[in-house]
């Protein structure tokens, strides 16, 4: 009898154990989804991967906010895939889907661009005059490309006619610039890759494309008569030393010609010229295929706005927010997400991934009077592609520290297949994830 | 990356393959499985015999794995660089052998029907 009750006893204590998992479990998910009622106006301003991003998160935090999104375009581009178009490895329409495919229901999408926005006051005025007050404001716009500073270019040159790349201005262009490649990679002659002085996004898509290109080439059997050239804005070829060195290294094993401190300034697509500045003057050389990747900016209605450092990148507009806590050091109830942001590193989709949960964190815990704590450290993250089928996943952060995800298991400076399939196949699904909210 | 969770694998998944052919086959290796059970549990024995035509199968199954694998993300067994590469390709050859194990002993089963031990 005695042994009865005890089994009794001990069922129950694992159905309590049980219901107690389950309870536990039930609850770490409520504590995560818990709500908090607010009347607060917010609004995000662009829909990109920040923008759609945090949307998603803060309609599943917040509990009556009037969340509203500004955004023109109907468009949403995948830009990490572009180096994989214009490597021919993807169609362009792998980098499109709707900017509305990743907006939550009851969100107010304002389908037109901010023409001005007032920190002072408030307010955001659209391109079609409404006018937007706000209690907190998410700037997500994300950066342009200033085509117009390098002389002599035209978007309208792209493609193989010219010899010229240009895989950072859509996915359309990245595909152009697939066939300009491809056709270089069959003649041969000499290819020019390179990237801006300013600050930019993915510092690595200008060596992938190059590292690529010599890839194709020699896959082709036509490496001979291919001269590769790449012009860093920098006495390095990457901001963080020891990447710089990893990538030196391999430049020099694969007979890829670079030059320091060479910037991109004019083209002549006739006589088929490129001007460079250096620290010695201008020097102008020929090619036959060049990749141009232009200057950065902040939108012009961000620069006007008072939100830019004062006193750095002043020729290119970063807001001016906390490091850590991505707050505006001026007006602390705007807060900046991607590109936009002026901090010393990461204009990247990594980045952006790192960024949400901070940004959220401090908001969500403002409107319901706490103190948020969660920090960026500025990770980001680049999935070198050094080849087809090759790729060296970096990851760092402010310090310049490597700051791998799996280590012990993916070494960051090695050039391994696993790192590629992390580009090739992991990273749009963890992307697509990312701007649901649920990575 | 931060987090890696069952539905970032499936996301994965369903990107490297596309949903349908993924999900497909899911559905393919889902049926093979069960039909397996079924013969065992029909049998209610495992056939040596079958079993070692099964097994006879596998290597055949781990290039076919491998090739399929590298086949869809556009690379080369020359791409193969560190030691975590072999231990995934290795993973990939060895489901592909044990899934075609079972393929081969659920054929013969389901062909032959009930056979006893000769």
């Amino acid at each position: 009898m005695r042994d009865i009750s005890k089994l009794t006893a001990s069922r129950r204590a694992f159905m309590g154990l049980a219901a107690g998992g389950l309870a536990l479990a039930a609850g770490s998910g409520a504590a995560k989804a818990q709500r908090v009622s607010t009347r607060a106006r917010i609004v995000i301003l662009g829909a990109g991967a920040g923008g759609a991003a945090i949307a998603n998160r803060l309609m599943d935090r917040l509990d009556g906010a009037e969340i509203t999104i500004v955004d023109g375009r109907s468009e949403h581009w995948y830009q990490p895939g572009f180096t994989l178009v214009a490597a021919g490895l993807r169609p362009a329409s792998y980098a499109v889907s709707g900017t509305g495919d990743w907006l939550p229901r009851g969100i107010n999408w304002v389908q037109e661009h901010a023409a001005e926005l007032d920190p002072e006051s408030n307010v955001v005025t659209t391109t079609g005059g409404q006018r937007l007050e706000y209690d907190y404001l998410i700037v997500s716009t994300g950066l342009v490309l200033d085509w117009d500073a390098i002389e002599g270019f035209d978007l309208s040159l792209v493609g193989p006619e010219h010899g010229i790349s240009a895989h950072y201005a859509g996915p359309d262009y990245a595909e152009t610039s697939w066939r300009a490649l491809d056709r270089f990679t069959d003649e041969g002659g000499v290819g020019m890759f390179g990237r801006p002085a300013t600050e930019m996004k993915c510092a690595g898509a200008p060596v992938k494309i190059c590292f690529l290109g010599e890839d194709i080439a020699t896959t082709k059997g036509n490496r001979g008569k291919c001269d590769f050239v790449y012009n860093a804005q920098a006495p390095n070829l990457f901001g963080v030393p020891v990447i710089h060195h990893r990538v030196r290294q391999i430049m020099d094993e694969r007979d890829i010609t670079y030059r320091y401190s060479h910037v991109l300034k004019a083209i002549d697509p006739g006589a088929k010229t490129a001007t460079y500045a250096t620290p010695d003057g201008d020097v102008t050389d020929n090619w036959d295929f060049i990749n141009v990747v232009p200057p950065q900016r902040a939108p012009q209605v961000i620069r006007d706005s008072g939100l830019s450092w004062a006193d750095r990148w002043t020729d290119q507009g970063w807001i001016e927010v906390d490091m850590q806590t991505l707050r505006h050091a001026r007006y602390p109830n705007v807060f900046g997400i991607g590109d936009i942001n002026g901090v010393p590193k990461g204009k990247t989709a990594a980045s952006v991934k790192f960024h949400l949960p901070v940004v959220e964190d401090h908001l969500v815990s403002e409107i319901a009077g706490r103190e948020g704590t969660r920090m960026y450290d500025g990770y980001t993250s680049c999935p070198l592609i050094t080849r087809v089928g090759r790729a060296m996943l970096v990851e760092f952060d402010y310090q310049d520290n490597l700051t791998p995800s799996f280590p012990g298991i993916i070494a960051p400076l090695e050039e391994l297949w696993i790192s590629w399939l992390m580009k090739e196949v992991a990273l749009k699904a963890t992307y697509n994830a990312m701007l649901r909210g649920r990575a | 990356m931060e987090e890696f969770s069952l539905s970032t694998m499936i996301a994965v998944f369903e990107e490297m393959f596309g949903a349908w052919l993924f999900w497909a086959m899911v559905a393919v290796a889902v049926a093979i499985t069960l039909a397996w059970i079924y013969v065992l549990v029909r049998d209610r024995a495992l056939s040596f015999r079958k079993y070692l035509v099964a097994q006879l199968s596998m290597p055949f199954g781990a290039v076919a794995a491998v090739w399929f694998v590298m086949w869809i993300t556009n690379s080369t067994l020359a791409d193969i660089g560190g030691p975590i590469d072999w231990i995934v390709l290795l993973g990939v050859a060895v489901l592909g052998a044990i899934g075609l194990a079972i393929l081969v002993y659920v054929v013969q089963s389901l062909m032959r029907g009930r056979q006893s031990e000769a």
